[in-house]
Parts: structure tokens; C-alpha cells; sequence
């Protein structure tokens, strides 16, 4: 009897890893390729002719004069490398929380007191995560102004600009690409 | 929680269970020979393959074609794995895995399970994703799906000897349903911003931080199959936490739809297979209930925040955000990871490690129940069918009568077959955390300390056995011991749980169909479905209320308390 079955189940398996491994693939991988270049590239912007980033990914910024990603857990060199992950640390995790009272006084030390908001001290889950709440833009926005010496009305613009709100108020959040934020921070003209 | 994140669930809601309804319709037409837009290649590849289209067969039959086709593919993607540094499509010339971590890998995605005990952008080569992962994705999606469509038939009539021939649904719900559904969802997900592209990795100098390096890859055709078979197995290692995976909010919408849809449609499906609409929507709204709750009450204490975090400074308001992506926010978030763990696809977008104590363990508890709500394609039926035919068989123990379900008699064996099934699954789960959490091999795994942990080594357990693939992932899981042991329970968990089922539908296909009499109990309405949801709740879970206690709901309580590990 398994004999019998022997030829049905392994032809279905060599035709379906040849249709859906091999040839479904690549034709659609050419399609794509053909079709929606861009996106199927990762999305990348460049400046210069230069590759500077994914508008997808998120990047490390330390500057001043950039506005700050959340933290990633991705250390010791968060957002360069080919890697993705999250800390995994639990609700009760001793060094979660020593992690956070520790961002939280540096960004309060760097952006003056008050609440903090949320996604500003703890690790996204990407550990890429491209984007910041708009409430912690506006929280880094008057630093960012500062050290690039402009008025904070120009920089608290380009935030509200820029910032993405949820679709029919459901679907998505109020946040900012932190790198498309910064790109046009230094694309600002000359005062 | 705010009436913005419960509208959120809401809409999803509306758009599963309102594309459930033509999508279940078409899915009896496949499963019933009706569908035929592609006939000239099924009849080619039934040609190639020497399939008889005409054969029926017993359940037995049925039972090892399935089996001996899980076997040979599992077969092949361990010598996959193994040989990967050899194969095409690996520029980064990545290594062959270790046979633990092979046969770990391998069984995982025989099953449906794809649990990753292996980091992929740096232990598997793309090309080792595309021919070895990605194929099972959807031939294991639709042997599920086949196996419930063989469960249903025996309800269909009376007097049955067959219930179909496992190489013919295979292919028509691949050739009707998968591969073209999956076509047309890759390509939104590429518009959106998932990339397809054979290259591994970009690198790109960045305006402030030097050199940063893209992992990149064909990732928008592997998401589509993952979310629609209810698969879960990431490209990357953040899964659809991942921005290529999951570039915004309306991906992640579109996602979650993804992997609850079929599972929702095939109870409409069995309801238009024994021509009866109103007994598939009696089970739809049992799972349907069951996952919004889960949805709104993950939702309600992630929304509440870590309240040690608030005691720190952080906002009240704003909830836990950590391991949450900010362009998903708290709600979708919660619903994206209860819906994975409601059905078999264990995908995340969020990590449930570090979910608060009482959201993380509604995940985990909907895994226990045995994943019916709506359960992984064809699995989620075939197990919503044994705890209604329990359903069936506790009311007429009330009443004293011989239970019938659609006008077949439950008796001893089927009911013996079902408890079989059901005990399989909570031995491996109980058995397994327990034995690991007494070797210093299981203990040595946790990467957190305290309840949490325990909550970590009974998570992987019940991920594995109920084939669900999702972690509290702070677990290192590449060990001798859980790569074999839970190896074994995704096996078992697969495969002595639908061998029993096969039996039981073969059993039931044999009787005699009897026409409903006063006496028979409705198995439609809500009295039905509430007894359904508390034999779902009582006999798929209250097993579990011992260990879960101990792990999350100790947890709660230590950290409004304030007690960190």
C-alpha cells in the first residue's frame, strides 16, 4: 500500500518545490523587479547619487542637531548591522527597568524634565524601528533647534509636517520618520 | 484603551468574518471539484505524478498519503538544510546547520509550526528560504487545509467509505487557493514596500552614524505565504516586527487579515459541504468570540503600561511600548500577536517576552486551548470539531440520550479518540516545560529570572506541541535538548493529533446519517455555542490553570507589588 503511494506523494513534492520554490520566485522576484524597482530594492533614498538609507529602516543619530531614534536592543552597535531583534526583557526584569530609569534620566537631562514618553526609553521590537511618537519629537524639537541655531517654530513645523497620523483615526499612529525628519532638517535652506 | 484601539479590533473584525462568507462558499467549491480556472496544469501535474484523480480513499489512505508525503518533504528540507553551503542562492555563504538544529527546523516547517530556533539572517542562506522553507509553507498549509476538508466529508452523508483523495485536494487548494491568493498579496505587500530581490544585504553610509548594513532579500512572497497558511516563520529574525516585513499600519492590518481569514472561512465552508449554513456560523461564532475577547483584554492591559515604568516617569498614558513598533501602535499590536497565537501562525509583530504578565498569558492560553479561534488552516477546524462532537457528547450526558452531531451518533470510540488527541497534546505541554525546568540544560535556556521564566519554558512548550512556531523569545532554544524535545512535540503535536481525527471522521463517515427528531440536540444557536465555548474553555484549558498560575499570574501580582527578578 505505501508503495503504491510512493510515486503520487514524492512527484507532488518535486513539483511543488519546483513550482513554489524555483520557478514562482524567480518570476515573480523579475516582475517586481521590472515593476515596482524601487520598493523591491528596499526602498532606499539617495543623496548625491549615494545610498544613504532605507526610508524603511531606521538609523543611529547622536548629533545634537538630529533628532533621536528609540533605543534598540540590537547593541553594542544598534541600527548598523544586518541583524533585527528585540531585548526580550520581561515586565519584571531587574535590568529592564535599570535600563529605563537610565534613559529616562538622559533624556530628560537632554530634553528637559517632565513625562516621558514611552517609545523614547524602551527598545522597539525590530530593533530598526524607523519612526518616533510625535509627542517625542516635540519633546527634542527646542535641543534640535538650539543646536542648529534656528527658531523652534521652524523646527516644530518641519515635525508637524512631515508627521504621520492614523488613517480614519484608527489605523496607525502619530509618529515621525525619524531619518526623513533629519534629511529634511539639513535640507533646510540657509538662513 | 481608548475607543480608537477598540474600534481598531472592531474593523478587523468586520473584515475577516465579512471576507470569511464568499471566501468559505468558494472553498467547498474547490474542496467539491467545482472550481476548475486552471484545469489544463491539475490535470498536468496529476499526468506527471501519477495521480487518479477518481480514487477515493478510506481514511487510512488518506492518513498515509498524507503522512508519507509530510515524511519525504521533511526528509528533504533536513538534507536542505544540512547541504545549504552547496546549494544556490547564498552569497553570504552561509554554513549547513547542525543535524539537531536541522532536524529542529525541518520538523518545524513539516508541521506548520515554524518555531525558529535559528537566527535567520545569519544561519540560513535565502535561497535554503525559498526552496526549502518557503515550499513548505504552502504544501503543509494545504495538507492542513486537505485534512479538513477530509473531516468534513464524513458528515456530508451517510454510509460513507471515503472521504477523498489527499493528492487531488492538495493540489486544487494550492493550485485555487494559495499560490494565486498568495501571489496577489505579495505583490500588495511589494507596493507597500516589502522588498523581493535575490541580493542579501545593502550597505549604505548614513548621515550621522558611518556605515550601516540593510539585510534585505525576497521577503514580500515568503510574508504573503506566512500570514495566508498561517505559517509565522519570519525572513527576518523580528519577524513582522521587521519594517521590510511589515513597512506600516496598513500592512500590519492587512497582515492580521491575512492569517485569520482561512481559518475563519472554513466553518462556512462546512457549513455549505453538509448543506446546512446555520451549523458552520454556530462554530464561526464560537471561535470568533472567544479571539475578540483575547484581543480586547491583551489590548486593555497593554494599554495599561508597566506601572514600574510609570513609577520611573514614563507617560501614564502611553502604555508598554517595549519590544512594539511605533508605527503599529499598543492596539494593533495586541491584536496582531492574539490573533497569531488564536490560530497556528505564530508570526509577531511585537514581542510577547515583554508583553505585561496577564497580555503576554492570553496568548499563550490561547495556544492551550488547542488553537480553535479560528486555529492554523484546516487544523483550527478539524480541532473545533472535536470539542464540538465533546460539545454534543457532555449535553447528552445531561439528558441521557445517545449524542448526535449532524445526524451521526457520537459514541465510545469517537469520544475515546478525541480524549486521545487532546491528552497527547497536554502531555507534551505540561510534561515537557516540567521536564525542561528540572535539567540545568532547560534552566540554563531562560533568559529571564523569576515566574517569567517559568512563563518562557511553558510559552516554547505549548508553541511547539500546538504548532504555533511563536516565542516568548528571550528563550535560547538552539540546545540539544529543545531542539530534539521540541522537535518531538511539534511532531507529535502535528500528526498524533490528526491521526486520530482522520480516525474519527473515517468512524462518523461510516454511520448512517438520521434525521434530526425532537430529541436531537440543535447544534446552531446560542445555547449551542455557548456550551461549545465552555467545553473549549474547561476541557482545552483548565489542565493548564495550575502551571499558568504559577507563571503569569504570579507574575502580575509581584509586579504591581513591585518586585523585580
Amino acid at each position: 500500500m505505501i508503495l503504491r503511494e510512493l510515486r503520487p506523494a514524492l512527484s507532488l513534492v518535486i513539483i511543488f518545490t519546483l513550482l513554489t520554490g524555483f520557478i514562482l520566485p524567480e518570476a515573480f522576484t523579475g516582475a517586481m523587479q521590472l515593476a515596482l524597482p524601487w520598493q523591491a530594492n528596499g526602498s532606499l533614498i539617495t543623496q548625491n547619487g549615494q545610498a544613504i538609507g532605507s526610508a524603511l529602516i531606521g538609523q543611529n543619530f547622536t548629533a545634537a542637531k538630529y533628532f533621536q531614534p528609540r533605543p534598540s536592543a540590537l547593541s553594542p552597535n544598534p541600527y548598523t548591522e544586518n541583524t533585527s531583534g528585540a531585548s526580550n526583557l520581561g515586565p519584571t526584569s531587574a535590568a529592564l527597568l535599570t535600563n529605563v530609569q537610565t534613559r529616562i534620566a538622559a533624556y530628560t537631562k537632554a530634553f528637559g524634565p517632565g513625562q516621558v514618553p514611552a517609545d523614547a526609553v524602551t527598545t522597539s521590537g525590530s530593533g530598526l524601528d524607523p519612526d518616533i511618537s510625535l509627542v517625542n519629537a516635540l519633546r527634542q524639537s527646542a535641543s534640535v533647534a538650539a543646536a542648529r541655531k534656528r527658531p523652534v517654530g521652524t523646527v516644530t513645523d518641519l515635525v508637524n509636517r512631515l508627521a504621520d497620523h492614523p488613517a480614519f483615526g484608527i489605523i496607525g499612529t502619530d509618529n515621525v520618520n525619524v531619518l526623513q525628519l533629519n534629511l529634511a532638517l539639513d535640507r533646510l535652506p540657509a538662513q | 484603551m481608548t475607543m480608537q484601539g477598540l474600534l481598531y479590533i472592531a474593523l478587523l473584525f468586520v473584515l475577516v468574518l465579512g471576507a470569511a462568507f464568499p471566501l468559505g462558499r468558494y472553498m467547498a467549491a474547490i474542496f467539491e471539484g467545482r472550481v476548475t480556472w486552471l484545469r489544463p496544469v491539475e490535470t498536468g501535474f496529476y499526468r506527471l505524478a501519477g495521480v487518479d484523480e477518481k480514487r477515493q480513499m478510506p481514511w487510512q489512505g488518506y492518513a498515509i498519503a498524507l503522512l508519507l508525503l509530510s515524511v519525504i518533504h521533511f526528509g528533504l528540507l533536513y538534507a536542505i538544510l544540512r547541504l545549504q553551503y552547496y546549494l544556490p542562492w547564498n552569497p553570504l555563504h552561509i554554513v549547513g546547520m547542525s543535524p539537531r538544529l536541522a532536524f529542529n527546523t525541518a520538523a518545524s516547517f513539516a508541521t506548520n509550526t515554524n518555531w525558529q530556533a535559528y537566527v535567520p539572517e545569519g544561519q540560513i542562506s535565502n535561497g535554503a528560504q525559498v526552496f526549502g522553507l518557503v515550499v513548505h509553507m504552502f504544501v503543509s498549509a494545504a495538507a492542513g487545509i486537505a485534512a479538513a476538508a477530509a473531516v468534513m466529508r464524513a458528515f456530508t452523508a451517510g454510509s460513507l467509505k471515503t472521504i477523498g483523495n489527499f493528492y487531488v485536494d492538495l493540489t486544487r487548494i494550492s493550485l485555487y487557493l494559495l499560490i494565486p491568493a498568495s501571489l496577489i498579496a505579495a505583490t500588495l505587500l511589494v507596493i507597500a514596500g516589502a522588498p523581493q530581490t535575490f541580493a542579501e544585504a545593502v550597505n549604505v553610509h548614513t548621515l550621522n552614524a558611518g556605515a550601516q548594513t540593510i539585510a534585505i532579500g525576497p521577503v514580500a512572497f515568503q510574508e504573503a505565504i506566512k500570514e495566508l497558511g498561517t505559517n509565522g516563520g519570519g525572513f527576518f529574525n523580528a519577524n513582522s516586527a521587521h519594517p521590510f516585513e511589515n513597512p506600516n499600519a496598513w500592512t500590519n492590518l492587512f497582515e492580521n487579515f491575512l492569517l485569520l481569514v482561512i481559518g475563519f472561512a472554513l466553518p462556512i465552508t462546512f457549513g455549505h459541504m453538509v448543506k446546512d449554513k446555520a451549523q458552520g456560523r454556530a462554530l464561526m461564532a464560537a471561535m470568533a468570540i472567544i479571539l475578540a475577547l483575547g484581543c480586547v483584554g491583551t489590548y486593555a492591559a497593554e494599554a495599561a503600561g508597566n506601572p514600574m515604568h510609570i513609577a520611573a516617569g514614563v507617560a501614564a498614558h502611553d502604555g508598554n511600548w517595549e519590544g512594539k513598533e511605533m508605527r503599529f501602535g499598543i492596539a494593533s499590536s495586541a491584536a496582531f500577536n492574539v490573533s497569531a497565537t488564536g490560530t497556528s501562525t505564530g508570526a509577531v509583530d511585537s514581542f510577547t517576552d515583554s508583553y505585561t504578565p496577564l497580555g503576554g498569558a492570553i496568548p499563550m492560553f490561547l495556544m492551550q486551548l488547542g488553537e480553535v479561534t479560528p486555529g492554523g488552516v484546516g487544523s483550527g477546524f478539524y480541532t473545533i470539531i472535536v470539542f464540538a462532537l465533546l460539545s454534543v457528547f457532555v449535553a447528552g450526558l445531561m439528558v441521557g440520550r445517545t449524542p448526535e452531531y449532524l445526524g451521526k451518533k457520537v459514541q465510545a470510540k469517537e469520544i475515546k479518540l478525541a480524549m486521545l488527541g487532546v491528552l497527547i497534546l497536554t502531555l507534551f505541554i505540561l510534561a515537557g516545560a516540567g521536564f525542561s525546568l528540572v535539567t540545568a540544560s532547560g534552566t540554563g535556556s531562560l533568559e529571564n529570572a523569576g515566574p517569567h521564566g517559568l512563563s518562557e519554558m511553558l510559552y516554547a512548550w505549548s508553541s511547539a506541541t500546538e504548532n504555533n512556531g511563536s516565542a516568548f523569545a528571550g528563550l535560547s532554544a538552539d540546545t540539544p535538548l529543545l531542539d530534539y524535545g521540541l522537535g518531538a512535540a511539534m511532531l507529535f503535536g502535528r500528526f498524533a493529533f490528526m491521526i486520530p481525527i482522520l480516525a474519527i471522521a473515517g468512524s462518523l463517515a461510516a454511520k448512517p446519517k438520521l434525521p434530526a427528531s425532537a430529541g436531537t440536540f440543535p447544534t446552531t444557536g446560542p445555547l449551542f455555542i455557548g456550551l461549545l465555548i465552555g467545553v473549549i474553555i474547561i476541557l482545552g484549558g483548565l489542565q493548564f490553570m495550575p502551571a499558568d498560575t504559577l507563571g503569569p499570574v504570579a507574575e502580575h501580582f509581584l509586579l504591581h507589588s513591585g518586585k523585580t527578578f
